[in-house]
C-alpha cells in the first residue's frame, strides 16, 4: 500500500512526551513519528492536549519529559526549518500594524540582531500574500481583516518562514468554506513540494479528503499512522470516549464548480 | 510671552522643563509597549515599588545623590516587577491580583521605612518625602544629566531592538518558535520601562508617575495604525505636557509642577479620545448618524420605486408625498425627498409631486429586487 510509512525519512519524531500543569498531567508519554512530506491531522476532544503537543514540540512550553527531533536531528538544532501558525485568537489583532508587517515578521528569526527588515523581506512578504491572495491588502491595518483574513495573513507569515515542516494550530477555526478551499490546497501544494505540516484538525468528516495521515490524542496518544489504517471507529472512540456518532462512508463535500474562479490570485508554490 | 522670555533667561525654570520634558519622552514612548502588552499597571506597581528603595539606598549611603536615589529606585522597582512574573508564573494568582499585592506591599514598606527615618535621621532626610508627589523645583543641572543620560540610553536600546521587541509585543508565541530569547526580551523591555518610571520619580512622584506611562500612549493610539508614529507619538506627547506642566506651574504661584504635568497629559488625552479623525467619539457620532441618515432616505427611495413600479414607466410616474407619508407612517420623508434629490436620484414635478430620476430607478430596483439595470454599477 502507497499510504504506508517510508520510516527511511521521518520529518517528525516525538518521544516520551510528556507535560503537566500544576502537577495534572495534561500530555502523557507521547510518541509520534511523522514521515517527511505528510499531511498530518492531530484530533481529539476539547482538552486533549493538541495545543499543547504543538507547543511543546516547539518548546514554548515547559516540558516535564521527552524529546524531539526534527529530520533526524535535535529540534534546537533545526529550528529554522520549522514554520509556525499559532491559533488566530492568541493576538491582538487591534495591534498597530499592517499586513505586510505581520508577514515580515516570518522573517525576523532569519534577520540577525539590530538588523531591521529591508526590500528583500518585502519582496519576500508580497509573493508570500500572493500565494494566499492577499495581495491587495498589504498596507491593510490589520484590525480591518475578516477572520478569513487575518489566517491569510499567519499563512503568509508561515511561508515566508521557508520551512520544511510546518505545525498549524486550528488554521480552519472560524474561515468560510472558500478560505478553508484555499487553506487545503495550499496545505497539498506544500505536500507536493516534500514539506510536511502538522495540523490540529477538529472536522471529523473532512479527515480523509485533506489528509494523508493522523495523531489521535486525548492526553496519550490513542493511534498515529496513515488516515485509512488508524482512521476508524475503534480509535475515535477511544479517543472521544465514544460520544462519537460517525459514519463510516458518509457523502463528502463536494467543491463547488465556480471555486477555482474564486480562488484567483492563489497561485502556485515555487520550491 | 513672559513665560517664553523667563524660559530663556531663568535657569531654574529652564532646569524644571527641560526636565519634565525628558521624564514624559522617555516615559511616553516606553509607555507604548507597555499598554500594548497589556502591562500598564505594571509601571504602576514599579513606581510604586521604587519608594523603600529610594529610602533604603538614602538609610545604607546617607547620600541624597541623585544617581544613587535613582538605582535604589530602580532596583526595587525592578525586583518588584521580577516578583510579579515570579509569582504569576508559580502560583495560581493572576497577574492584576500579583502587581495590586506587589504594589501595596512595598508602597507600604517605603512609607514605613520613611516614617522610620523621619524619626533617626532628622533634617538630613528632608526632601526624600518628595518622591510621594515629585518636587520638580528641587531639580538641579545634575539631576538633568542623570535623567538626560539614562533617557537616552533607554532610547537607543529600543531602537537597536525595534523588531524584537516588536514582535515580542504582537505574538510572544511566534517570536519563541522563531527561537527569539522571550525570557530575555521581556526581562529587557520590563528594565527599560522601569529606568523609564524612576527618571520621572523626582519630578511627578511615585503615585503619580504610572499616569506618564499609560496616558500619552492612551492619546498616541487614537491618531496611529503604526507602531513607530504611536511610539513617537507618546514620546512627543509625554514632552509636550512635561512642557506645558512646568510652565503652567511657573506662571502661577504655588501650583505644583507634577499634579500639572498630569493634567496637560490628561487633557491631550481628553481631546484624542473625543476628536482623533477615525477611532475619536465624534467621529464615531458621526458615523452612526449618516448611516441612519442614509438608511432612511434609502427606504422612502425604495417606497418610491415600489410604487413607480406599478407603472410602464417607472421614471415618468410622479407620486405625491402623502402616499409616501402613510408608507413611512410619517417618518420625516420631506427632508429624506430632498436629500435623495440632492443626490440626484429624485426630482421634484411642477405640480408638487416627486418622481424617481432614471438612476434613482436603477438604484430603487437595486434596494427592492438586490439586482441592477444591465450593465448597471452597484451604488
Amino acid at each position: 500500500m502507497s499510504e504506508t510509512a517510508t520510516t527511511d525519512k521521518l520529518a517528525v519524531r516525538v518521544t516520551d512526551l510528556t507535560v503537566a500543569y500544576h502537577h495534572r498531567p495534561v500530555l502523557w508519554d507521547i510518541d509520534l513519528e511523522v514521515p517527511a512530506g505528510k499531511l498530518m491531522a492531530v484530533m481529539g476532544p476539547n482538552g486533549a492536549g493538541k495545543t499543547t503537543m504543538i507547543k511543546a514540540i516547539l518548546g514554548l512550553v515547559p516540558t516535564a519529559a521527552g524529546r524531539v527531533q526534527i529530520l533526524g536531528k535535535p529540534y534546537a538544532q533545526q529550528r529554522h526549518l520549522v514554520g509556525y501558525v499559532p491559533q488566530r485568537g492568541s493576538v491582538d489583532w487591534d495591534f498597530p500594524t499592517t499586513v505586510r508587517d505581520v508577514v515580515m515578521m516570518g522573517r525576523y528569526g532569519a534577520l540577525s540582531w539590530f538588523k531591521r527588515p529591508g526590500a528583500n523581506e518585502r519582496k519576500l512578504a508580497a509573493e508570500a500574500l500572493e500565494k494566499v491572495g492577499m495581495n491587495e491588502f498589504a498596507d491593510r491595518q490589520i484590525s480591518q481583516l475578516s477572520g478569513g483574513q487575518q489566517q491569510r495573513v499567519f499563512l503568509a507569515r508561515a511561508l515566508v518562514q521557508d520551512a520544511q515542516i510546518y505545525f498549524m494550530d486550528e488554521p480552519f477555526q472560524g474561515v468560510d468554506a472558500r478560505t478553508e478551499r484555499a487553506i487545503v490546497d495550499l496545505l497539498k501544494e506544500l505536500r507536493a513540494l516534500g514539506r510536511t505540516v502538522v495540523v490540529v484538525h477538529h472536522d471529523l468528516q473532512t479527515v480523509k479528503e485533506y489528509f494523508d495521515w493522523i495523531t489521535l490524542l486525548n492526553v496519550r496518544r490513542i493511534a498515529c499512522g496513515p488516515v485509512n489504517a488508524v482512521f476508524n471507529q475503534e480509535n475515535l472512540r477511544l479517543a472521544y470516549g465514544g460520544r462519537v456518532e460517525f459514519l463510516e462512508g458518509r457523502t463528502r463535500r463536494e467543491p463547488e464548480n465556480d471555486i477555482d474562479e474564486d480562488l484567483r490570485g492563489l497561485g502556485r508554490i515555487r520550491p | 510671552m513672559s513665560g517664553i522670555l523667563e524660559f530663556m533667561t531663568d535657569y531654574t525654570l529652564r532646569t524644571v522643563a527641560l526636565g519634565s520634558a525628558t521624564l514624559g519622552l522617555v516615559a511616553g514612548a516606553l509607555g507604548a509597549f507597555a499598554v500594548l502588552r497589556r502591562q500598564s499597571l505594571l509601571g504602576d506597581a514599579v513606581s510604586h515599588a521604587a519608594l523603600p528603595g529610594i529610602v533604603l539606598a538614602f538609610m545604607v549611603t546617607g547620600s541624597k545623590t541623585p544617581l544613587i536615589l535613582v538605582i535604589g529606585a530602580a532596583l526595587s522597582g525592578w525586583v518588584a516587577s521580577l516578583l510579579v512574573l515570579l509569582v504569576v508564573r508559580t502560583t495560581r494568582i493572576k497577574m492584576d491580583t500579583a502587581l495590586g499585592l506587589m504594589l501595596s506591599t512595598f508602597f507600604g514598606l517605603g512609607m514605613v521605612l520613611l516614617s522610620v527615618i523621619q524619626r533617626t535621621a532628622g533634617e538630613g532626610m528632608a526632601g526624600l518625602d518628595h518622591f510621594l508627589f515629585g518636587q520638580a523645583a528641587t531639580l538641579v543641572g545634575e539631576d538633568l544629566v542623570t535623567m538626560a543620560g539614562l533617557g537616552l540610553a533607554v532610547l537607543i536600546v529600543l531602537m537597536l531592538l525595534w523588531k524584537e521587541f516588536k514582535l515580542l509585543s504582537f505574538d510572544p508565541e511566534f517570536a519563541g518558535a522563531l527561537g527569539l530569547p522571550v525570557k530575555g526580551l521581556n526581562v529587557g523591555l520590563t528594565t527599560l520601562l522601569v529606568i523609564a518610571i524612576v527618571i520621572g520619580l523626582q519630578t511627578v512622584g511615585v503615585v503619580l508617575m504610572s499616569a506618564m506611562i499609560v496616558t500619552p500612549a492612551a492619546a498616541a493610539r487614537q491618531w496611529t495604525d503604526r507602531l513607530g508614529v504611536l511610539v513617537a507619538l507618546a514620546g512627543f506627547f509625554g514632552a509636550l505636557s512635561g512642557l506645558i506642566g512646568a510652565l503652567v506651574s511657573s506662571l502661577i504661584p504655588r501650583l505644583p509642577t507634577g499634579p500639572t504635568i498630569i493634567m496637560a497629559i490628561t487633557l491631550i488625552t481628553v481631546l484624542s479620545l473625543l476628536f482623533a479623525p477615525r477611532r475619536g467619539v465624534v467621529a464615531g457620532w458621526l458615523r452612526t448618524l449618516s448611516q441612519r441618515k442614509q438608511v432612511a432616505s434609502d427606504s422612502i427611495l425604495a417606497d418610491l420605486y415600489r410604487l413607480a413600479d406599478q407603472h410602464p414607466e417607472p421614471a415618468e410616474a410622479p407620486h405625491e408625498v402623502p402616499v409616501l407619508v402613510a408608507m413611512r407612517s410619517g417618518e420625516a420623508v420631506d427632508k429624506g425627498l430632498a436629500e435623495l434629490a440632492r443626490q440626484g436620484l429624485t426630482a421634484l414635478e411642477p405640480d408638487g409631486r416627486w418622481r424617481l430620476t432614471p438612476e434613482g430607478v436603477d438604484r430603487g430596483r437595486h434596494l427592492v429586487h438586490g439586482t441592477l439595470a444591465e450593465g448597471g454599477e452597484p451604488a
